[in-house]
């Protein structure tokens, strides 16, 4: 159990990096809370697994500092470091049972026997494999394996931060979700800090406390579920979080307003004076309603997703979409879009640049 | 509506009339032979079971069979740690992947009689650089054409040097399909050197080893040709094999009913060790 800082951190798999675009991570400087549930959100290839085997000592970082509760582990190995890792592929020892297995770590750090069968017990309870505890791992399915390899890692005490990296991947989608809710649960249960990386926002969203979103090895943003969802502060994080993503449409800055297609759009609050560059007005579907006034649009599709509608307009060229409750606009027809100020935003080369209404 | 006829045969009519060719006619004759006595002019009189209870009460054979185990026995428990040890030392990616691979598969790339001839200039001891170097500079008395001891050592190099690469190559792939997850994931257990040996590599191993037991277990107990032309058999009969002895029987004394016998004998041998080592490795496997 730890807090975990990365201090002025960056990470390149060459040899000598000239440019920023040599680095995998670009300068990432984090506080991980101990006891914390956290995710790392992004797309494949923006840094997330190098920063996890950085956390877990599999790589030492180019450049800056990776601490335990302020102790520097840099350049620690991952058995100093007392970190349990679970990877996207089952790994289990094929030839030991479970038992074996779960008291594998503890059996490498001479733990006497009475404590190894009394944590395997425990660890087995909580993981509801005692059933299984004497059968050979290589014969169980994907997602009890998993469950061993993850057992492993929380079955010492003294781990300081335990790491998913994309665990559900090789999971049948029925037993995501029960796997899911068994993660959450474990974390309440060991209070150990937890980072959990993937690129699927309904896993992140559901299991961590904060979210870290990454893109092209850089860090985004990190806030709750919530504050991802109600003011991203990037349009990346707009577009990859929520379903349909943030609509991002390009305006025009006017006497301190902004303007799409000539029309003003009320803000949240004042730009930013220093806002200029790629200028973009960002409102999620949720916000988005129908009205008498607003943003002429013609309607594309309309798709009933059960819960509720997904409304694609066209103004001009530019897609807009809509979330609401009926009844539904005819395909073709001509509608008023309007955005509820207090959610819409401006957005500086992809940086929020209105601040928050007060 | 479905029609139902036997046409589906004709699609296993060339694979039957291969093995028929290939392996049942050939064996037929050869089971011909063994239970009865010819003189030529294909003549043959029935003999039932009698040259097999010769060649099972003959010392000759005992003792070839006994030379036989001995040597496959020494190379399988020389060349399968060597191999499995060369394969552990060798880089899993980089520039020199591919030469380890080819110098590995260099002397597998020689004919057999090549070998055979190579070694024995090659063991010679007044021309030869191996026999020369011992016994001159190192001064250990050392002539295969006299010593027993001396030519056992000489078939037993040669065979390590021209097959530890099978044993080598097969292992080689088993190891380089680990993911290298298994290797972090021990890292992180805090596994020891022989912990991830013992229980990562050698189990991922186990299959391409099991086919590499199992096939120079074969190619070793059928092995003709190297030892024939390195020693002959000699010195005496100290390295006569049993392929050596058979070929002798049948060849050079002109008992094909012994020599049919023997062959059965020894291919009975064969398969029920083969079977043997394959139940072994692979009973884990199905529980």
């Amino acid at each position: 159990m730890a807090k975990i800082t990365l201090e002025k951190m960056k990470h390149s798999y060459m040899p000598s990096p000239k440019g920023p675009q040599d680095y995998a991570l670009k300068e990432i400087d984090v506080d991980w809370e101990d006891g914390g549930a956290y995710a790392l959100l992004g797309p494949s290839g923006c840094g997330k697994s190098t920063l996890l085997n950085i956390i877990s000592g599999l790589l030492v970082p180019s450049i800056g500092k990776v601490k335990f509760d302020g102790r520097d582990v840099t350049h620690l190995s991952p058995d100093q470091r007392n970190i349990a890792q679970v990877f996207q592929f089952p790994v289990i020892y094929d030839t030991m049972t479970v038992r074996q297995n779960l008291s594998f770590p503890l059996r490498n750090r001479g733990v006497d026997e009475n404590t190894i069968a009394t944590r395997v017990q425990a660890i087995a309870e909580m993981l509801e494999v005692t059933d299984m505890l004497d059968r050979r791992a290589s014969g169980l399915s994907p997602d009890n394996k998993q469950k061993i390899s993850m057992g492993r890692g929380l079955v010492r005490d003294d781990v300081n931060v335990v790491m998913f990296d994309e665990p559900l991947t090789v999971i049948d989608p029925h037993l995501k979700w029960k796997l899911r809710s068994k993660l959450k649960e474990l974390h309440q249960r060991v209070k150990a800090t937890m980072i959990y990386v993937t690129h699927d926002q309904t896993e992140a969203l559901t299991f961590a406390d904060q979210v870290v979103v990454m893109q092209d090895g850089e860090v985004v943003q990190i806030g709750t579920p919530v504050e991802l969802f109600e003011r991203p502060a990037h349009t990346f994080v707009g577009h990859f979080i929520g379903s349909p993503g943030m609509n991002v449409l390009p305006a025009e800055l006017r006497e301190g307003g902004a303007f799409f297609q000539g029309q003003n759009v009320t803000l949240e609050g004042a730009v930013d004076s220093a806002a200029s560059g790629r200028i973009e007005i960002g409102i999620r579907p949720e916000f988005v309603s129908l009205g008498d006034t607003g943003i002429a649009a013609q309607v594309r599709k309309v798709a009933d997703v059960g819960r509720h509608l997904v409304v694609e307009a066209m103004a001009g060229d530019h897609k807009i979409a809509a979330i609401m409750n009926g009844p539904a606009p005819l395909q073709g027809e001509t509608v008023h879009l309007q955005f509820k100020p207090a959610q819409t935003r401006v957005y500086a080369n992809g940086w929020i640049a209105t601040g928050a209404a007060s | 509506m479905k029609t139902e006829n036997q046409k589906a045969w004709f699609f296993v009519l060339p694979v039957l009339i291969l093995v028929a060719f290939n392996a049942l006619i050939p064996m037929m004759t050869v089971v011909n032979y063994s239970v009865q006595e010819t003189f030529g002019n294909n003549q043959f009189f029935w003999e039932g079971l009698t040259w097999f209870e010769q060649i099972l009460r003959s010392e000759r054979f005992h003792a070839a069979l006994g030379r036989q185990f001995l040597f496959t026995g020494l190379i399988l428990a020389i060349e399968v740690p060597l191999g499995i040890a060369i394969a552990l030392s060798m880089p899993r990616s980089g520039p020199w992947v591919p030469v380890c691979l080819v110098l590995m598969a260099l002397p597998m790339l020689i004919p057999w009689n090549v070998v055979g001839a190579m070694w024995n200039i090659f063991a010679l001891p007044d021309i030869g650089l191996l026999g020369y170097f011992v016994n001159h500079t190192l001064g250990i008395d050392y002539d295969m054409t006299q010593n027993p001891l001396a030519a056992w050592v000489t078939i037993i190099t040669m065979d390590v040097w021209h097959w530890t690469s099978l044993v080598v190559l097969l292992s080689y792939a088993g190891l380089v399909s680990i993911p290298d997850a298994y290797y972090q994931a021990a890292k992180i257990d805090g596994a020891s050197n022989w912990s991830v040996f013992r229980y990562i590599q050698l189990p991922k191993m186990k299959n391409v080893l099991t086919i590499a037991i199992l096939l120079r277990f074969m190619d070793s107990f059928n092995i003709y040709t190297e030892p024939f032309v390195l020693t002959g058999g000699g010195p005496g009969n100290s390295t006569t094999l049993l392929s050596i002895d058979l070929v002798k029987i049948a060849l050079g004394q002109f008992d094909l009913g012994p020599a049919a016998a023997m062959s059965l004998i020894y291919f009975a041998i064969t398969l029920f060790v083969s079977w043997l080592f394959y139940t072994l490795m692979t009973k884990d496997d199905l529980n």
